[in-house]
Order: structure tokens, then C-alpha cells, then sequence
């Protein structure tokens, strides 16, 4: 069963404050999406991974293409549907989450955790209790759980946002490079969570900094490469050699992908 | 469920001319019209509200922001000229040509306002609980018992001191006369609350407090609310969808995310990339 059918999919950013220049973000990229499956999308820095996460979810429109939501009988286009449609999948079908938590001013760390859940319906105890488990099992002192994550560290901040992404288990789930701030062993939870806390009825397409992260809890990786779609490879093919995973001190210089190619 | 619908939102200030509308806007980079010097406030503003939606206006000072939001709070300034049509579920034809009693009835029950100046708002010299209670009256509450204890849930809500109830609300500091302002408009329980630069003289942690807890209050009650600001981070805490507003006019509207992350308009980038 296929749940997203990216099919086309182009952005280009109109940069009127750059006297109107045209940056192309995704060049005509097309892929499926496995129900159940965990996807994995890698490629060097600028490859347009973010950018892709971002129009699946519609924090960018796309230019161009379609991106295909099966919801049971409904087929919708998530490229083209209306921005209500987009608000109402939001609410229960589809969860996104960047490396950066968003900040909420004085909701304490456990309440910003159980808010999707609440949202959705759970009683407030029930998902105070569901935010707590996912917090410990991230290794997120007990001590700092009543407490306001403005003045956390980036990594306990990026558990908070990482919990708070995985604890309403939407179908499809969006995650933007949610470990880049975790030392390995933190790292190391949040691999056993992503096993763990998600079952088979959640879909996972993720960008990961770490190679460890992708062969532990990927089924398959999508490669990116200057917007463009390189290919799509099982995990056991990949070997982590990829530009731009784990790359930090042979990264190839970005390509500039300004103009209109 | 769509609560309101408003189509052609238009306010002149000024004796208005035939050329106000060509002359004015985004192309024209103005709202003033050249030919009889009269004001566009807002023209062509289309919208809708859902229930319990956040819809956000952001724009600078004098882009007509708060014209269209007094214009749906059916609060428009009678020296200007406002044209177009708002339509509310449940309630025949265009509410800009309803009679006194149906508006009064509309904005007792159905969309509170809560006003940028707080004098426009609260009479001072009353007490906070008093200037609760006189929406409560003015709704047709009579018992006294009634009232008491609703401003008191209220007081609660928005986290009032009750201690502080039966004191002159000019002796409120800026912060608590602000939630006195968003506990009255919430007192009937109506299904939209308009608020008009909501944070609008709160120093920063105030400014927090208050969003926070409107917010809170907003999703427990799943009431719709319009918020306008000139303060990108006020409506990206608030509101689902965002409407830009420039010269008069809407100039780009989508999902909040989109508009921060993804403006199409020059002037939306250059908004966005302005925030400090």
C-alpha cells in the first residue's frame, strides 16, 4: 500500500529582496511513500531535503508536481488542496517537526509534550502521563520536566521537541534532522524510541545527520542531489558514504543552484 | 462550520472619488488617492472564519489592518465610509445594514471585541469585576449570584487575582486591565473574539503571559478569534492562517507557517526578513 505519492515535485523560491532572482529548491522529484515504512531522505547540504519535508507538509507551496496524501478511499493532493484541508490533515493525520523546538512561553517542558495529545481529544492526566514516559525514555531529567525548555540546553530542548513530534503517532510523520543536537548516547534512546513507541500504523519520512540513525531505523533511503531525485535505495545498499551524512570534514562545497537551470 | 463571511471590505476615510480605487493600494504604493486626497483605509478585503479558527492580519502601521478589523466586529468608525458585506451563520443578510437591536444582540452574544486602547475598552473608574459583570448585565444576566460567580470563572480563566476583583480597574497594572478587556469579551462565551493589537503596551513577559493564556483559553472554549498585529510573533503563536495587509490592501494570505517561511509577496519578504 502506498500512503504518498510524490510525483513532479518542484519548488523555485522568487527572491525579490535578491532584485528578483529565482533559486530552485526541488527539480522535478518523484518517489512513493510505503505505508508503515520508515524512509530516510539524504544528500549534501542544500539538496533541497528540508525543502522537500517542507512542501509534503505545506510550510512551502510547491511550484510544481503533486504530492498525493491516500487517506483510505480519499486521495488527496497536498500539493494543490486547500489550506483547511492542509489544516484539518495537520490536526491528526500528519505531524511535522524540524531540529528546533518551537517555543511556547511558560508552558512547562511535559505539558509542551502532551499538548498534540490533548489537542486531539486525550484527557490532560492521560497525556501529562504518555509526555513523562516519553521524556524519561529520552533520558530528559525528571528534574527539568515542570520547567519552562526556554532555558534547557539545545540537546534536552531538541528531546522535548522530538517527544512532542512522536507523541500523537500521526500516520505520516515528518522529521527534520530531529537528532543533530544529541550526543551518541542520547542519540542511542531516541533510535530505540523511534523502534520502540512507533508501530506499523505510523509512515516516518525522515532527514537524519547520522549514518548510525538511518541504518538502525530506515527502510529505505531516498538520495537527493542539487534538488533532484538520485535515487532510492533499500538501507542494506547504503553504506553511509552518501555526501552529506557524517560529512563534516570532507563536505564537498554546495553547488550554487541559482538561475533557472 | 464557516462563522463569517465578509466579501468587498471597504473604508474611505475622506469625501471619496471615483479614482480612489485605481489610484490606491499595492501598485500604487499608497492609500491615499491623489485626485480628491481621501483615505482608503481598506478596499477589495475578502475573508472567511471557521469556527473555532485563528485567523491572523499582520501589516504595518496605517496598511488598514485594524479598519478591517473594527469593519467585522461591526465596530466600523461612523465617519468613514465602509462599504462591502459581512455575513454571520444563523443571521440573515449583510450585518453592515443590520438594525440596532440585531447588533446589539450579535455583538452581546456572538463576536466580542477586544479594543487595542484599553480606555476604548474598559471604563476605569469601574471596577475590574464590575466591568465584567456590566457585559454580563447587558446580556440579560439578572442575578446577582450569577454574575458573581461567572466573573469569578472568568477572573480564573485569565488569571486575575480574585483579590483584586472589587478594586478601580485603573488600578490594574497594564497586563491585568488587558485580561480584564479579554475576560469581558469572553463572558457571554461568543464563537469569535476580534482583538486588536492584544499586546500593544505589555512589556515582553506580560506580553507572554497574556498570549499564553489567551491561547489556552482560545482551544478550551474553541472559540474563532480575528488577531491583528503588527507583530509577526503574536500572530505566529495565535493564528492558523495569516492574511498580509499593505496600503489598504490584502496583499498574500495562507497557512501562518507558509507566510513565515514561504512569502511570496516582496513585501512579505521583506517583513519577514525584518524581524528583529
Amino acid at each position: 500500500m502506498t500512503i504518498l505519492t510524490v510525483d513532479g515535485l518542484t519548488k523555485t523560491f522568487d527572491m525579490h529582496v535578491l532584485g528578483d532572482t529565482q533559486v530552485v529548491g526541488l527539480d522535478g522529484v518523484s518517489f512513493d511513500v510505503r505505508e508503515g515504512e520508515f524512509l530516510a531522505i539524504v544528500g549534501e547540504s542544500g539538496s533541497g531535503k528540508s525543502s522537500l519535508l517542507k512542501c509534503l507538509y505545506r510550510t512551502y507551496d510547491p511550484t510544481g508536481g503533486r504530492v498525493v496524501y491516500h487517506d483510505g478511499d480519499r486521495d488527496i493532493d497536498l500539493a494543490s488542496c486547500g489550506d483547511r484541508t492542509v489544516m484539518t490533515l495537520r490536526g491528526d493525520a500528519i505531524g511535522y517537526t524540524s531540529q528546533f523546538l518551537d517555543e511556547i512561553p511558560r508552558v512547562p517542558a511535559v505539558d509542551v509534550v502532551a499538548r498534540p495529545l490533548v489537542e486531539q481529544g486525550t484527557p490532560t492526566e492521560e497525556a501529562r502521563e504518555r509526555a513523562r514516559e516519553l521524556l524519561d525514555a529520552l533520558h530528559v531529567p525528571e528534574e527539568l520536566w515542570a520547567a519552562y525548555p526556554a532555558t534547557f540546553s539545545g540537546g534536552e530542548r531538541q528531546r522535548v521537541n522530538l517527544a512532542q513530534a512522536l507523541a500523537p503517532k500521526p500516520d505520516l510523520l515528518l522529521l527534520d534532522e530531529p537528532t543533530s543536537a544529541l550526543d551518541p548516547e542520547t542519540r542511542q534512546a531516541a533510535i530505540n524510541l523511534l523502534e520502540s513507541y512507533l508501530g506499523a500504523e505510523t509512515t516516518v519520512v525522515g532527514v537524519f545527520h547520522n549514518t548510525d540513525v538511518v541504518q538502525t531505523v530506515a527502510d529505505r533511503v531516498v538520495v537527493l542531489d542539487d534538488g533532484s531525485l538520485e535515487g532510492i535505495i533499500s538501507v542494506n545498499e547504503y553504506d553511509g558514504s552518501l555526501p552529506g551524512v557524517e560529512s563534516d570534514s570532507d563536505a564537498p562545497v554546495p553547488k550554487p543552484n541559482g538561475g533557472t537551470n | 462550520m464557516t462563522l463569517l463571511t465578509a466579501s468587498g471590505i471597504q473604508t474611505i476615510y475622506g469625501s471619496g472619488c471615483s479614482e480612489c480605487l485605481n489610484t490606491t493600494g499595492d501598485l500604487a504604493g499608497t492609500n491615499q488617492c491623489p485626485h480628491c486626497g481621501s483615505v482608503v483605509a481598506c478596499a477589495d478585503a475578502d475573508l472567511s472564519v471557521k469556527s473555532g479558527e485563528v485567523l491572523g492580519i499582520v501589516g504595518e502601521s496605517g496598511s488598514g489592518k485594524s479598519s478591517l478589523a473594527e469593519t467585522l466586529a461591526l465596530e466600523h468608525d461612523p465617519e468613514a465610509m465602509t462599504a462591502g458585506e459581512v455575513a454571520y451563520a444563523g443571521y440573515d443578510g449583510n450585518l453592515l445594514d443590520i438594525d440596532y437591536q440585531t447588533r446589539h444582540a450579535l455583538r452581546t452574544g456572538d463576536i466580542a471585541f477586544v479594543h487595542q486602547h484599553i480606555r476604548d475598552g474598559l471604563d476605569l473608574d469601574f471596577t475590574g469585576g464590575g466591568n465584567v459583570a456590566e457585559k454580563l448585565l447587558s446580556a440579560g444576566w439578572r442575578s446577582y449570584e450569577d454574575v458573581r460567580e461567572r466573573v469569578r470563572e472568568l477572573f480564573d480563566a485569565t488569571e486575575i487575582p480574585l483579590a483584586r476583583m472589587d478594586d478601580p480597574t485603573r488600578t490594574y497594572s497594564g497586563g491585568m486591565q488587558r485580561r480584564v478587556q479579554i475576560a469581558r469579551a469572553l463572558a457571554t462565551d461568543p464563537e469569535l473574539v476580534v482583538l486588536d493589537e492584544p499586546t500593544t503596551g505589555l512589556d515582553v513577559s506580560v506580553q507572554a503571559r497574556v498570549l499564553d493564556m489567551f491561547r489556552r483559553v482560545q482551544r478550551e472554549e474553541d472559540v474563532a478569534a480575528v488577531v491583528v498585529s503588527h507583530d509577526l510573533g503574536v500572530v505566529r503563536l495565535l493564528a492558523d492562517r495569516t492574511l498580509v495587509m499593505r496600503h489598504g490592501r490584502i496583499i498574500e494570505s495562507g497557512l501562518t507557517d507558509r507566510i513565515m517561511e514561504d512569502p511570496h509577496h516582496e513585501y512579505t519578504q521583506t517583513l519577514i526578513n525584518s524581524v528583529i
